[in-house]
């Protein structure tokens, strides 16, 4: 299956590729736009990259281009385009990580003690909360954090880094740079400042990157919890006298929270079209930030490279899904 | 129908969501009355100065513009920018009404097409089955492996800028979840008895689809339908947020607020003192989307008998 999608993917952005001419797509190869100027080079570059060719060779050959990394050249990045991607990955992934783990582990928290204490009150809250939460658009509800937290209050500035930091940690022959994701690099060099001027930068985009999820997984978690606690298993287990704990926890959790797999696959989704607009708010160095000013630029190389990696992670992405959801069900794994 | 409709009435929550769509649709009847356009085309904002800095509700026009106006023999219909102007004196008032407009014009037909595509190529996927079915339905996982947001993205910058563009990335990217849900629903009554009747009497294949089982599927692809309105209205003002979707100066809620981007942190001593820039376009987009979500979430609780009480 993997394959079939993959190649359907990358035929697909080939297709919106072409859609733009020759020399557009020429100037995604070249470094200086001045030898576009001269139609003889030009045409002598396009033969040489085969960028009149009929449409299935011409395909064939991207992809070949694609599979060895050569994606050309980044004219806002001002670097070859795979090098720019490996320059700002870090920079994303760190968000994105303490951006799903505290929603997943505290989410379904919340949602499981939601569900047993189960009251009207909150229920309302909480599901007001969720439309509300659906309906406050990203950039919205991100230029509102960064309004308070910077704005107002001076607490949580936008970046990734103070520059004081920034001098340390790209320049200083003391500071190595294990990971790339700087809060786990300061703590692995024990500079704690470091690490706490990169934790202060980090909430807000965190913040405005998983509010949707948080009340979307509460949801889940909470409506299917409340399914699972009715079951007659539930009740027997209840009948034995096995302690309230230990029949929430071990018995009724397992199985409720197999419907809240597929809301991580959603998760995946809204993060990676997040990352964009949270990025671009707070000024955050990563790959959404390039993506978002490579588009403003015209640059189209970038953008078409950026949509075939993210597209890559997202197809990726939803086969650990996949794979995850046959650890927690022992049913799908006997399939 | 008369059902779902008095419950939609007499729900509180989606009673909300109607009175707010209601003011939102006189609002963009009556906005040639609210706005009087000043140039020919009145989707382009008119700027109130040529000041980069954004000034505050209840200023004037300035003086430079009013000559302009003057010169070229133009009536002003209006001179006070009433919730001040965005960046580049643009006139927030004026770019919230006729927003209205075009956040109705996208939410409305993209959904429509989206809905459109979906409906065809689902209904046709459940209903021949098959290789069919498979192939269709590979090509509906091909294009859900893209991030809505970045796909949408990719296409409107390679086709350029506009509303028109804008609305074809939505459409080419939006359409999957239509066609997922009327596959489910028609592979379940294409086994009901009526189907096979019509089958059995020589009713042509378009007929029973189009006739036979549409009527009786449609409804879990409205309520979607009405949910995806706010989602679409959503991602195209996101895309002009990052500078990818509607032209600079047309009226567009998303526009108005990447004008608010470099502004909102207030100038040193004056912390939040540019708050109208954003404060007016966010309230007109969250509750554009909200009275969309009440509505549709309502109309999802009524139709699906699991749901209710629980949630």
């Amino acid at each position: 299956m993997l394959p079939v999608i993959l190649f359907g993917v990358t035929f697909l952005i080939f297709c919106v590729f072409s859609l733009l001419s020759p020399m557009e797509r020429l100037a995604t190869y070249v470094r200086d736009p001045g030898t576009l100027k001269n139609p003889q080079s030009a045409a002598r570059l396009i033969s040489k990259y085969h960028l009149d060719d009929p449409f299935p060779l011409g395909y064939l050959n991207w992809l070949k281009r694609m599979a060895s990394f050569d994606l050309g050249w980044s004219q806002s990045a001002n670097q070859p385009i795979w090098e720019a991607i490996c320059q700002r990955f870090p920079a994303t992934l760190e968000l994105v990580l303490y951006s799903i783990i505290p929603v997943i582990l505290v989410g379904i928290w919340l949602g499981v003690i939601s569900a047993v204490h189960h009251n009207d009150m909150l229920d309302q809250t909480i599901r007001v909360t969720a439309i509300i939460g659906w309906s406050l658009p990203t950039f919205i509800f991100g230029l509102l954090v960064l309004f308070i937290f910077y704005g107002v209050l001076g607490w949580l500035p936008p970046g990734r880094l103070s520059s004081w930091a920034q001098d340390i940690v790209y320049t200083a022959q003391s500071f190595r740079n294990y990971t790339g994701l700087i809060t786990i690099d300061a703590l692995l060099n024990g500079n704690i400042s470091i690490f706490w001027d990169a934790v202060r930068h980090l909430i807000a985009p965190i913040i405005t990157l998983s509010y949707i999820n948080w009340a979307y997984l509460l949801r889940i978690t909470r409506s299917s919890m409340l399914e699972t606690l009715r079951k007659d298993y539930v009740r027997t287990a209840r009948s034995k006298g096995i302690e309230e704990n230990t029949v929430i926890h071990l018995h009724a959790k397992r199985n409720a929270l197999i419907p809240v797999t597929t809301v991580a696959g959603m998760m995946i989704i809204s993060m990676l079209g997040g990352v964009m607009i949270t990025e671009t708010i707070f000024n955050y160095p990563g790959l959404g930030f390039w993506a978002a000013s490579s588009a403003q630029q015209l640059d189209y190389g970038s953008v078409i490279s950026f949509a075939l990696l993210f597209a890559t992670i997202m197809v990726v992405g939803n086969l650990i899904v996949d794979i995850s959801y046959a650890l927690i069900d022992p049913r799908v794994r006997l399939e | 129908m008369n059902r779902i409709l008095r419950k939609l009435f007499s729900n509180a929550t989606s009673l909300v969501g109607i009175i707010l769509l209601a003011i939102f649709m006189l609002i963009a009847i009556l906005a040639p009355i609210i706005a009087p356009p000043f140039a020919d085309d009145p989707y382009i904002i008119p700027r109130m100065s040529w000041e980069i800095k954004p000034q505050p509700p209840g200023s004037l026009m300035s003086e430079d513009i009013r000559q302009i106006y003057e010169f070229t023999g133009r009536e002003i219909k209006y001179e006070k920018a009433i919730c001040g102007t965005a960046e580049g004196g643009y006139d927030i008032f004026y770019g919230l009404i006729w927003g209205t407009r075009t956040a109705f014009k996208i939410g409305i037909v993209t959904v429509f097409f989206s809905m459109l595509i979906g409906l065809i190529c689902g209904s046709i996927a459940a209903y021949f089955g098959g290789w069919i079915d498979e192939i269709l339905m590979r090509i509906t996982d091909i294009f859900l492996s893209f991030p809505f947001l970045v796909a949408a993205m990719v296409l409107t910058t390679i086709l350029g800028r506009g509303l028109d563009k804008v609305m074809i990335a939505l459409v080419v990217f939006g359409w999957m979840g239509y066609a997922r849900v009327i596959r489910g629903s028609i592979l379940s009554a294409k086994e009901e008895t009526y189907v096979i009747a019509a089958k059995a009497l020589g009713v042509k294949d378009s007929k029973i689809i189009w006739k036979h089982l549409l009527p009786n599927t449609i409804f879990p692809v409205l309520v979607q339908a009405s949910m995806n309105i706010g989602s679409m209205v959503i991602t195209a003002s996101a895309l002009s947020f990052l500078g990818v979707g509607a032209p600079v100066g047309y009226a567009d809620w998303g526009q108005m607020v990447s004008f608010a981007r470099n502004w909102i942190i207030g100038s040193p001593g004056n912390a939040g003192g540019y708050w109208y820039t954003v404060f007016y376009p966010g309230i007109f987009i969250v509750f554009f989307v909200l009275a969309w979500n009440l509505v549709g979430d309502t109309l999802r609780d009524i139709l699906d008998p699991r749901l209710r009480g629980e949630l």
